[in-house]
């Protein structure tokens, strides 16, 4: 080889190595599992593929090696044999064998995994089309209650501010409220939904969990550092399945309990005054806050929805007609369609956002609703 | 065996010489050969359409943001392009194959019922119109995936219900085929031909028929079910009135896996012809080839619920589910050592259709391999609904079924149309596919692995790299599938004369009893059988 092959030789192999170095970078396997539960899993996996492998390098060497010795260019002639029972026998047994094997370590992580009994904390998770709802049901902690929606900016996800995404390191997994939890505590989730089935996925707590509307199923984690980790709706649930992320903060237990304590202020704080007075002004702009949190993914910030697939309220008959109707489509859902029912937001909220509806865009009705309408329009 | 005697007069009125000509040969046909061909055309066709909806897939995700199109349209393409490539391109596809081939493969002149034979083709394209058509009703295509899973079928608009009826229709037409199938292998076969001494193309395919017969019911059942939730007040999948959404699924994967095997074996079939017949040596272990797949064939029925170890169920019925998934393993091993085992001191070469043979048993085992994986219920729990599930059904179902589709046409080309493909483009179409394929897919492992649910428009920015390799893949892949209708176009105009017995290891009754191109009636009096 002369100097300049060897140095054309050297350059490549840098190249080659730098490549992998670049590759490292990529995530090739599983998150790193913060629970004892997902390490286990993390390990099973690991065994599993590595035997897969095993066994997959073995039948190839023999196919492979027949593609190169046993082939006609090289003069190999054909033999006539076409069974052998040792030998069927034999590769019938030993895969039985070896799957009894990883069935053993399957099974008791698999039990591991579905004893739910005696968490420390209990928290229900329920899926909205397109937000998780949160109630600390039982331990430190309970009565809180809060909504979960996704934080990122529309203009980053619709293109508009692609500087702010590639500036964003948690694009489309943040979310405006996390689901706080203390660090080394059994934390149970009892998963359900309101409209239609969603899934409650954490990688790194090592969760995933189907909430099924109408029904309650559960899962457990118990992390072992606190952090923030970061899931995903995992189950097809309409048109904004991908933007309902899932953020699980772990805090220590004193920086839980005053979590606990500065939520439980806010709680009390927000309580609105039953007896208050909303102005028509004031509604409306509560409304909007609403509107955004709930209705803008279908119907749109213009008011004019998605022609074809969700009505724009804009001009609509319905938001510029008698305020009874409205109310009771809003409180009940419409059966067939994506509109669902908004019973579970306060009077307060209703109030707002259909005083916004009728108010804004085209719209110019110029009535307000008054909380007290919708508690009445609920009996 | 009435059929299998039936002198050369026996089809009467139907004059063998003179067929209808122009358009209305293939309107009124009731011969196997035209049907046949006409179901592989209609598949390449739904393999296109198919693919197009993928590639508009691939285009949204080859970045983060929503760039392409609008959340609700990129549901629509996942829906529908795991509709049409399942029910209008794979199964399709290897009912032709069951259509050219079985007569001649036991020794028949056609088909048991031609008759219905016509119109189980021709309920196809009306189907395939709906499921086309879905796309263009107000609120455009249902974004429900191709698992139609209640209760978001129940918010879609009235696309689900042409859907619906597109499901219903290609089920009678999946049921007639079967019979056909059946009763065609069961009755027709010539004398000598006993069960045991069945190529075991024809062998698969009964299985299948089977199959097919005792699942598309159950899926009709589950769509009506949707469809009187819908319309009709009633509320089987809602909790509300007393139904269970979860229901859906069970109903639903109970026709599903049985399913991936409908598609599976007929291709299993295919590839116990090739290998044997370009290894120049008998199938290794034919008895043992029937037997395993008629058990895969029945713990299929019995392994449903591992496609729903997150939907909620007691521990014991995953236990159940589990053990009962991984010893499907067990069969589906045995053919894959029969398959190297026959390749094994063969005199082996590699004409394109042993290509495609080899690309489907190394890729095909590697999905087997992943799907083990998943069988195992804790590993599952963190893989189900990511890309890991993704790349593991499209090596089975790509590298798995359609790679198979591949080496059966090109293996049975020159009899059907009585010429020869040109053998360097043949191999240019497998190695771009190869390699496009892997590209395409190899990558999905490592993006679910670290958490990427699948069928979501856009994605967090830690998935960017992979997902761009995966775009591009999968245009190389679609453009290399243009080659292929090139070379297909290409033999039947101008491909040079193919022979009677084109590949020398061929030994089924088509290479050894009848020229190249077959005869309109395969076999007019029944071939006699040493």
């Amino acid at each position: 080889m002369g100097n300049k092959g060897f140095k054309k030789w050297a350059a490549a192999s840098v190249l080659f190595f730098w490549s992998i170095a670049a590759w490292a970078e990529y995530k090739l396997n599983l998150q790193t599992p913060q629970t004892l539960l997902g390490e286990k899993i993390y390990d099973l996996h690991t065994i599993i593929t590595v035997i897969c492998v095993v066994i997959f390098i073995g039948v190839f060497g023999f196919m492979f090696y027949a593609i190169f010795k046993h082939r006609k260019s090289v003069g190999h002639k054909a033999a006539t044999f076409h069974e052998n029972t040792a030998v069927e026998v034999a590769w019938t047994l030993v895969p039985a064998i070896i799957l009894i094997a990883m069935a053993v370590p399957a099974t008791s992580t698999l039990i591991t995994m579905r004893d739910t009994a005696e968490p420390d904390l209990t928290i229900k998770a329920t899926g909205y089309q397109w937000k998780w709802g949160y109630d600390y049901l039982k331990g430190e902690g309970e009565g809180i209650s809060f909504y979960s929606t996704l934080s990122t900016p529309r203009a980053q996800i619709d293109g508009t501010d692609v500087a702010g995404r590639k500036a964003n390191p948690h694009y489309l997994l943040e979310t405006d409220n996390h689901v706080v939890v203390p660090v080394g505590k059994k934390v149970r989730i009892l998963t359900t939904a309101a409209d239609v089935i969603h899934a409650w996925y954490v990688p790194a707590l090592a969760v995933k969990q189907d909430a099924v509307p109408g029904f309650i199923r559960d899962t457990w984690f118990k992390a072992e550092k606190p952090g923030i980790y970061r899931g995903q709706c995992a189950e097809l649930c309409g048109k904004e399945h991908g933007f309902m992320p899932i953020v699980v903060e772990v805090m220590e237990p004193a920086q839980y309990t005053a979590w606990v304590g500065a939520q439980q202020k806010k709680v009390a704080a927000a309580k609105v005054d039953p007896n208050k007075t909303w102005t028509p002004e004031e509604l409306k702009a509560h409304g909007e806050k609403v509107y955004a949190q709930n209705c803008v993914a279908c119907h749109q910030a213009t008011g004019m929805g998605v022609p074809g697939a969700f009505p724009a309220l804009s001009g609509s008959k319905l938001v510029t007609g008698p305020v009874a109707d409205q109310i009771k489509l809003v409180l009940n859902g419409k059966q067939g369609t994506a509109m669902n029912a908004f019973k579970h937001l306060s009077d307060v909220d209703l109030a707002g956002v259909i005083t916004y509806t009728r108010n804004s865009w085209n719209n110019k009705v110029g009535d307000a609703v008054a909380p007290a309408d919708i508690k009445s329009a609920r009996n | 065996m009435e059929a299998a005697h039936a002198p050369t007069h026996g089809h009467g009125h139907d004059d063998h010489a003179h067929k209808p000509s122009g358009i209305m040969r293939w309107v009124k046909s009731t011969n196997h050969k035209d049907i046949g061909t006409m179901y592989l055309w209609f598949s390449f066709t739904m393999f296109l359409v198919g693919g197009v909806m993928a590639l508009i897939i691939r285009s949204e995700l080859f970045q983060p943001c929503l760039q392409i199109v609008r959340p609700e349209f990129f549901n629509s393409m996942t829906t529908y392009h795991g509709l049409i490539m399942v029910f209008g391109a794979i199964m399709p596809a290897f009912v032709g194959f069951a259509n050219w081939l079985i007569p001649m493969q036991i020794g028949a002149p056609d088909m048991a019922f031609p008759r219905m034979n016509n119109l189980s083709f021709w309920l196809l394209p009306p189907a395939a119109l709906l499921l086309i058509a879905a796309q263009f009703v107000p609120g455009g295509g249902a974004g429900v995936g191709w698992t139609l899973y209640a209760p978001l079928t129940t918010q879609a608009g009235p696309s689900m219900d042409l859907t619906i009826f597109a499901i219903h229709i290609l089920g009678m037409s999946s049921i007639m085929g079967s019979i056909n199938i059946i009763t065609t292998i069961l009755n027709m076969r010539a004398p000598g031909m006993t069960l045991m001494r069945m190529p075991m193309f024809c062998w698969t395919w009964l299985i299948t028929a089977y199959l097919l017969v005792a699942v598309m019911p159950v899926l009709a059942g589950a769509v009506t079910m949707t469809l009187t939730d819908r319309h009709f007040g009633t509320h089987f999948f809602n909790a509300a009135g007393g139904g269970d959404p979860v229901l859906y699924q069970h109903i639903f994967w109970f026709f599903g896996h049985p399913e991936v095997y409908i598609i599976a074996i007929p291709a299993f079939g295919v590839i116990s012809q090739v290998i044997p017949a370009f290894s120049r040596k008998p199938l290794f272990g034919y008895a043992s080839m029937v037997y395993a797949t008629a058990s895969i064939a029945i713990l299929s029925f019995m392994v449903w619920a591992h496609h729903m170890y997150t939907a909620g169920m007691p521990v014991e019925a995953q236990l159940y589910f589990m053990y009962a998934t991984v010893l499907i393993a067990v069969p589906t091993g045995v053919k894959v050592f029969n398959w190297v085992a026959t390749m094994w001191k063969g005199s082996l070469t590699f004409e394109t259709p042993m290509l495609f043979a080899l690309g489907f048993l190394f890729l095909f085992t590697l999905g087997g391999f992943t799907g083990l994986v998943l069988s195992i219920v804790p590993v599952d729990v963190q893989l189900h609904d990511t890309y890991y599930v993704v790349a593991h059904f499209h090596y089975v179902m790509v590298a798995g079924a359609l790679f198979s589709a591949f080496a059966g046409i090109y293996f049975w080309l020159p009899k059907w149309t009585g010429r020869m493909y040109n053998e360097t483009l043949g191999k240019w179409h497998f190695w771009l596919s190869l390699v496009f394929f892997n590209v395409t897919f190899f990558v999905q492992h490592f993006l679910g692995l670290a958490g990427m649910p699948r069928r979501i428009p856009d994605y967090a920015l830690q998935f960017t790299e992979f997902n761009m390799i995966s775009t591009i893949g999968a245009f190389g892949f679609g453009l290399s599938q243009l080659l292929f209708l090139y070379i297909v176009i290409k033999t039947i105009t101008s491909g040079e004369k193919a022979a009677e017995r084109q590949w020398e290891g061929a030994d089924s009754l088509e290479w050894t009893h009848l020229p190249s191109p077959a005869p309109w009636h395969s076999f007019e009096k029944p071939p006699v059988l040493k």
